[in-house]
């Protein structure tokens, strides 16, 4: 720390391939990479070289975000989103999670479901909405319908995946101290799955988004993806971006919650996942 | 009588690529009541195998292995294992992992407690009861693998290399615990290893296998006297068992690797 060295030999030492920094220089790093984002930004809007309906400046974006925030109708929009995705990545989480814990346990249930979930995976969830739209309408039904398709799939292949890399060893060992073969599961790979569970949920989490927004901009009457449309009809740029930002501040905001509650579960685990 | 025998066991395995592969060829062994058998070989010659059979993890396709005069049919709390992989159970604190196979016996709290508080002073981890095994040294962590298994009061104890995965200096501190847990304890031991040291220095008798498909090539009665201590391993009557040992073992290595360049890899 307190060394003087010279400035060029001292960047260099940062540069080492998978060398731990200092914690004030990682830091400063973060800070320095939205400083050069948001100065690229302020240089092209504030010095006039971008229209404004093409690229708003960062205080018109804020301003409009206050606007929104003031704007009883806004919060509306939110909660739609909000809504439709808890719902429908419940619907997923709950079918998943069990689906996928047998999936990678038994090989009988591998066998029987992995090629028919594993091809499904592969067809977009956004392709299913004209056809969620006939089957479901344009209501909140067909937005859950878009990220459930969107999240189930992948999502019980994820959780088989952490169940079918739950060591032999943990099982053997528990049948040699005399447990059957239902304990074995409820004892030991149910347990033993849980921390992998619960990061690929906070992972698929992001993905429920996509789905959402994809289906609101193609059909709703509400909601945060419809406020983006309705925006772009309008031409209203600020508006969209800030609506963009709502959205990535509510995934920062879930994806703290899901590591408070990793953190908070799963005590043992030896280390997260980034 | 004998509390284990192993009664002509074979196995093999059925390969893609090589066809039937014989991994354990007819062994046979009679361990009695409170014995500290090693069973030694080189790698790949089936002893990790044979161990399986006895814990009833693998299943023989001839022989039986008998335990108390009762065939065995599966793996169960009468023979306890520990295996060279960490095998707690990382969500459970050290108490609860020596108390799982007594928590699904049904046994009250009050029973398993007291268990669990004989081992944990047995294997020296007072004050770690209620630690997570992700704080625990390998050492450590083995330790609890040996109380946990111990808990079952199993009829025999059956270790796969436990201490392969550990440094030197912690696997012979973890050796002369063993010993010290087994002189207080008495239970049947079979101990699988590579280490010819650790071999001699635990073994009431030694078991040397050949390359595979693995038959006992020698059996080696070990009369060095006990407690054992490291200052033993500087003795004239342990090297000269060393040799006896190392003799055998060698010529089983070069066959083997004669074997895998003839074309017939050895996998463990």
């Amino acid at each position: 720390m307190a060394q003087t060295r010279a400035t060029p030999a001292r960047f260099s030492a940062y540069l080492a391939p998978k060398e731990a920094i200092p914690g004030r220089v990682a830091a400063g790093l973060a800070v320095a990479g939205v400083v050069v984002f948001v100065g690229a930004w302020s240089v092209l809007t504030y010095g006039g070289r971008v229209s404004d309906y093409f690229l708003p400046s960062p205080s018109a974006v804020l301003a409009e975000w206050g606007r929104l925030i003031a704007d009883g109708g806004f919060f509306e929009d939110v909660w739609a989103s909000t809504r439709r995705i808890v719902l429908g990545f419940a619907i997923s989480a709950a079918l998943a999670v069990p689906l996928g814990i047998v999936m990678g346990s038994f090989r009988f249930f591998q066998s029987l479901l992995e090629p028919l979930i594993g091809a499904v995976r592969y067809m977009p969830a956004s392709a299913f909405i004209p056809l969620l739209i006939i089957w479901l309408g344009i209501g909140d039904a067909q937005k859950v319908g878009v990220v459930f398709i969107g999240v189930f799939f992948p999502l019980t292949l994820l959780i088989a995946d952490v169940s079918a890399g739950v060591p032999k060893e943990l099982v053997n060992i528990a049948y040699t101290l005399g447990a059957s073969r239902w304990q074995v599961f409820s004892r030991v790979l149910l347990p033993a799955s849980l921390p992998g569970v619960v990061d690929n949920l906070r992972i698929t989490m992001g993905w429920a988004w996509t789905y959402l927004i994809v289906a609101e901009l193609v059909g709703a009457q509400n909601g945060i993806g419809h406020l983006i449309l309705q925006s772009q009809r309008f031409l209203a740029t600020d508006r969209i971006i800030a609506s963009i930002l709502t959205i990535g501040l509510l995934g920062v905001l879930t994806d703290g919650l899901f590591r408070l509650l990793s953190a908070r579960l799963f005590p043992y685990v030896e280390k997260l996942q980034p | 009588m004998s509390e284990l025998l192993i009664n002509d066991i074979s196995v093999w395995f059925d390969d893609r690529q090589r066809g039937r592969v014989l991994a354990v060829d007819s062994v046979s062994a009679a361990i009695s009541d409170g014995e500290f058998v090693c069973v030694v070989g080189p790698s790949g010659c089936g002893k990790s195998t044979l161990l399986n059979v006895v814990g009833g993890l693998v299943h023989a396709n001839t022989g039986e292995v008998l335990v108390d005069g009762q065939p065995i049919t599966g793996p169960g709390p009468d023979r306890g294992m520990v295996f060279q992989s960490y095998t707690l159970y990382p969500w459970l604190s050290v108490r609860a992992n020596i108390e799982f196979g007594l928590k699904l016996a049904k046994l009250p709290a009050a029973a398993r407690r007291r268990v669990s508080n004989r081992l944990i002073e047995l294997v020296r981890l007072e004050g770690f009861a209620d630690t997570y095994p992700k704080a625990l040294s390998g050492g450590m962590r083995q330790r609890v693998a040996i109380a946990r298994a111990l808990a079952n009061n199993p009829r025999v104890l059956l270790m796969d290399e436990p201490f392969g995965a550990l440094d030197a200096q912690t696997r012979a501190l973890m050796q002369e615990l063993l010993l010290d847990v087994w002189s207080r304890d008495g239970r049947t031991v079979v101990f699988v290893t590579h280490d010819i040291d650790e071999a001699i220095f635990l073994a009431d008798r030694v078991l040397i296998m050949s390359h595979r498909p693995g038959r006992i090539r020698l059996e080696l009665p070990v009369p060095l006297p006990r407690p054992r201590g490291y200052a033993l391993l500087a003795t004239s009557e342990f090297g000269e068992l060393k040799r006896q040992v190392l003799d055998v073992i060698h010529e089983e290595s070069v066959l083997a690797l004669e074997h895998t360049a003839a074309g017939t890899p050895a996998g463990d």
